[in-house]
């Protein structure tokens, strides 16, 4: 079996998102690799809310909606998906609120979770343990899974609710036990979490914001753990403005946010790229324009964070593609932020946030702070020396014999107000030098990624999370896949190597206006054709196959 | 180290109310800085006239955006809680464009010092109504004479739950100098209110030089209230109390 479709759904309360995750764990237990593509609206209770699991032998990054399983544990979850079932797909639903289902298999979940002592949120467990026996997964491996997850006060009525409905089920489609690798199970915001975390971070600031309140939730957890400061301030602008004072202070710190959120950060991004403060903000897109749909996906911030900020200025903009590279990038942007003393964005969405990525272990091994470039002990310290490189060394306030000035308006070497002619431009100058190195450090990061059949010359060039799918398909069509991950400054260089051959670039996003299709004619890329999906939803591996028709095949 | 003057040429008005402001500051720092340390003390200044003594003094500054210099300033302490940090604001930093972070900072009991240079004018704007011009302000903005109430930054202060809360008067720097330590001084957030002449847009130094009085102790109980009230930033009768007025 190459691989395999799960969806759990259920109402906001009935713990389908953490029956998921749940079920992600197990199947990783068992050797397979797991993506979890999460849906769920925007309220606390009632509604309809999913989690579709892909599970193959070789890293999945997106979803597929044709079932292999599916589990309700509510009778929308059957109107709603019942069709995406494979022909031999199996249909397993909770008697306790649907009745008299056609070819389904009924469950008295309830029954199970009062027989074995629980409460009626176990209903999820039940259904994960008669899940695990259905797809013929030992015993051993969800027991291990549900200790990992729950408490010791809990643990012992999930595992009688969860024994009860293994032993009471039949293996219906059974997958075999594959080699088991080092990897974990991250969502996006925790993947980003701990590659700041490795990279030296110090301090977080948000307001919570969907998609990428995770971020907070999870720092917040482990503060004391990881020795950080923690703290939700009292909106978007406090955030940025606060960040900048950390910063100055030689705290290294981060923000998350949404791109309403964002919005509001603008002023300060434009402060830090004028006083040369380092800022890392992580921007999580949601399907917008203003509140837009809240719990949704979309790419439609490029142009936003490209150009955000008033006045002459460059910012590094990295847009990671999946769990791991989230995590690699948010270490890296954080050093980048440090050695650069620049504002940097760390562009995901929602998909990439709040889905479950499986992420080799070994990755946060590799990442690592790097020292910034700081001043010596001698006095006169001047915090914007016009240096060859344009970069000045760092020096903090507390330091003895130094005086630290940041200024946001036009300043001299020394940091005091300027006005005349010559020195504005003197300055603008020393940060148009640094501009430039921004650009060199630019080409030597992997700045692209290449996959699919690289020798084809049709390329299909995406950004982002939309990488999950179209790599899926690129494999599967024999297309060139050319993801840009850094999008300012734009690595015209390797973008350039990447495309040697192609004679027919398809652009595929998640936005409406085809942002980076827009972008790439100024770097001198002509785009062919545009394939565009702007419904709140990711692309789904078979709907961007069909979109491509006869392309590759 | 004596000395905290920069190589920057002041650019006030000759009789601008920021000159008793920036000397009480730098006596309120000699005072203070022995059990301090120069080093540790931060300047963070928003944008207007009062904003140049980050140009002025020769100690560590932020020179911040307009309204968010609060916000900074509890960045840096959190980052730092061995910095002793400095804000000095604009009536429209602290009260008109950064009044969420004013009001947040107070409620969060952040150790930080808060100087208000409320001369009740957009004066480097060249003359606007802020929030506490008084009833009948006429400004470019407002040219038949504001309509709007004035804000008393001391309740506001008191409501939200400053931890120390004083006003003083740049035409009085000695006793400006008194609270601006006792301000630097004290562990949690502290906020000034300090009434600024504006010579060129709004030149209240004869009302102020016949209006106020120095409390001759801090008020008690229903006191404070009374006090905070007994002026209200309008125009009219009464005196106008210096002082600290709550001290937590």
């Amino acid at each position: 079996m190459g691989k395999i479709s799960i969806l759990i759904g259920g109402e906001a309360g009935q713990g389908s998102r953490k029956a998921g995750l749940l079920l992600g764990k197990i199947l990783l237990n068992w050797g397979w690799q797991v993506f979890i593509y999460d849906d769920y609206q925007s309220l606390i209770r009632g509604g309809h809310n999913f989690s579709l699991i892909k599970a193959s032998p070789k890293n999945p990054l997106a979803a597929d909606l044709s079932l292999d399983l599916l589990l309700a544990l509510d009778k929308k979850t059957v109107e709603l998906h019942r069709e995406k079932l494979k022909e031999k797909g199996v249909l397993v639903y909770n008697t306790s609120k649907i009745s008299d289902v056609r070819q389904g298999l009924g469950l008295p979940l309830e029954r199970w979770v009062r027989e074995a002592g629980g409460i009626l949120l176990m209903e999820n467990v039940a259904l994960i343990g008669a899940a695990a026996k259905i797809l013929g997964i030992s015993w051993e491996t969800v027991e291990k899974v549900i200790k990992e997850e729950f408490g010791k006060e809990i643990e012992e009525k999930n595992l009688k609710v969860a024994n009860l409905a293994f032993s009471s089920c039949k293996t219906l489609l059974k997958i075999p036990k594959l080699n088991l690798h080092r990897q974990i199970l991250l969502n996006g915001n925790e993947a980003i979490s701990l590659g700041l975390i490795k990279a030296g971070l110090e301090t977080y600031f948000a307001y919570p914001m969907t998609p990428t309140s995770g971020i907070l939730h999870f720092l917040a957890e482990k503060q004391k753990e990881a020795s950080l400061k923690v703290f939700q301030l009292e909106s978007e602008i406090g955030v940025v403005n606060a960040a900048l004072g950390a910063s100055f202070a030689g705290s290294r710190v981060a923000v998350g946010t949404s791109g309403g959120g964002f919005a509001l950060m603008t002023e300060g991004l434009s402060f830090a790229a004028q006083a040369e403060i380092p800022l890392l903000i992580v921007e999580g897109q949601r399907t917008a324009p203003a509140t837009g749909v809240p719990t949704y996906t979309a790419q439609s911030d490029l142009f936003f964070t490209l150009h955000a900020g008033h006045g002459d200025f460059l910012r590094f903009l990295i847009a990671p593609g999946d769990g791991q590279e989230a995590a690699f990038w948010a270490g890296e942007a954080l050093n980048l932020a440090w050695e650069y003393q620049t504002p940097v964005i760390l562009l995901v969405d929602k998909q990439i946030c709040e889905s479950t990525f499986t992420v080799e272990g070994g990755i946060f091994s590799r990442i690592k702070p790097r020292k910034p470039l700081l001043a010596s002990t001698s006095s006169d310290y001047l915090r914007y020396k016009n240096t060859p490189s344009g970069i000045s060394p760092l020096a903090f306030p507390g330091e003895k014999g130094k005086v630290v000035k940041v200024n946001g308006y036009e300043h001299d070497e020394k940091g005091l107000t300027v006005e005349e002619a010559e020195l504005v431009q003197k300055m603008q100058e020393k940060r148009l030098k640094k501009f430039q190195k921004m650009r060199e450090a630019v080409e030597k990061l992997p700045a692209v990624n290449i996959g699919g059949k690289k020798n084809s010359q049709i390329a299909l060039i995406v950004w982002g999370s939309v990488k999950g799918t179209a790599l899926e398909v690129a494999e599967r069509r024999g297309l060139r896949l050319v993801q840009p991950v850094i999008l300012q400054p734009f690595p015209e260089k390797q973008m350039k190597k990447a495309l040697e051959g192609v004679k027919k670039v398809i652009v595929t996003e998640n936005n409406a206006l085809g942002q980076l299709g827009e972008i790439l004619p100024r770097y001198g890329i002509k785009v062919d054709s545009k394939i565009l999906k702007y419904d709140g939803r990711p692309f789904w591996t078979k709907e961007l196959d069909e979109k491509l028709g006869n392309i590759g095949n | 180290m004596k000395n905290l003057e920069t190589s920057a040429i002041k650019t006030w008005c000759p009789g601008c109310g920021n000159f008793g402001i920036i000397n009480a500051l730098k006596q309120a720092i000699l005072e203070t800085e022995e059990k301090i340390g120069r080093e540790n003390f931060v300047l963070v200044t928003g944008i207007g006239c009062h904003g140049k003594v980050a140009d002025y003094l020769n100690i560590n500054s932020f020179y911040a955006l307009h309204g968010r210099g609060v916000a900074v300033a509890t960045g840096i302490k959190i980052a730092n809680p061995k910095l002793k940090v400095i804000v000095c604001v604009g009536d429209g930093d602290a009260y008109d464009e950064g009044a969420e972070h004013l009001v947040h900072a107070a409620k969060r009991d952040t150790p930080i010092t808060v100087l208000v240079h409320n001369n009740r004018v957009f004066a480097l704007t060249t003359g606007q109504t802020t929030a506490t011009s008084p009833v009948g302000f006429k400004g470019k903005s407002t040219p038949e004479g504001s309509e709007e109430r004035p804000i008393n930054p001391l309740k506001l202060m008191w409501a939200t739950g400053a931890g120390f809360i004083g006003r003083g008067y740049a035409g009085k720097p000695d006793h400006l100098a008194f609270l601006i330590r006792k301000a630097i001084l004290h562990s949690g957030f502290a906020v000034v209110d300090i009434l600024q002449p504006c010579v060129a847009f709004f030149n209240t130094y004869e009302f102020y030089n016949q209006k106020t009085y120095i409390l001759p102790r801090i008020p008690k109980d229903k006191e404070i209230l009374e006090k905070i009230e007994e002026w209200n930033y309008e125009d009219g009768e009464g005196k106008i109390p210096l002082g600290i007025f709550w001290k937590r």
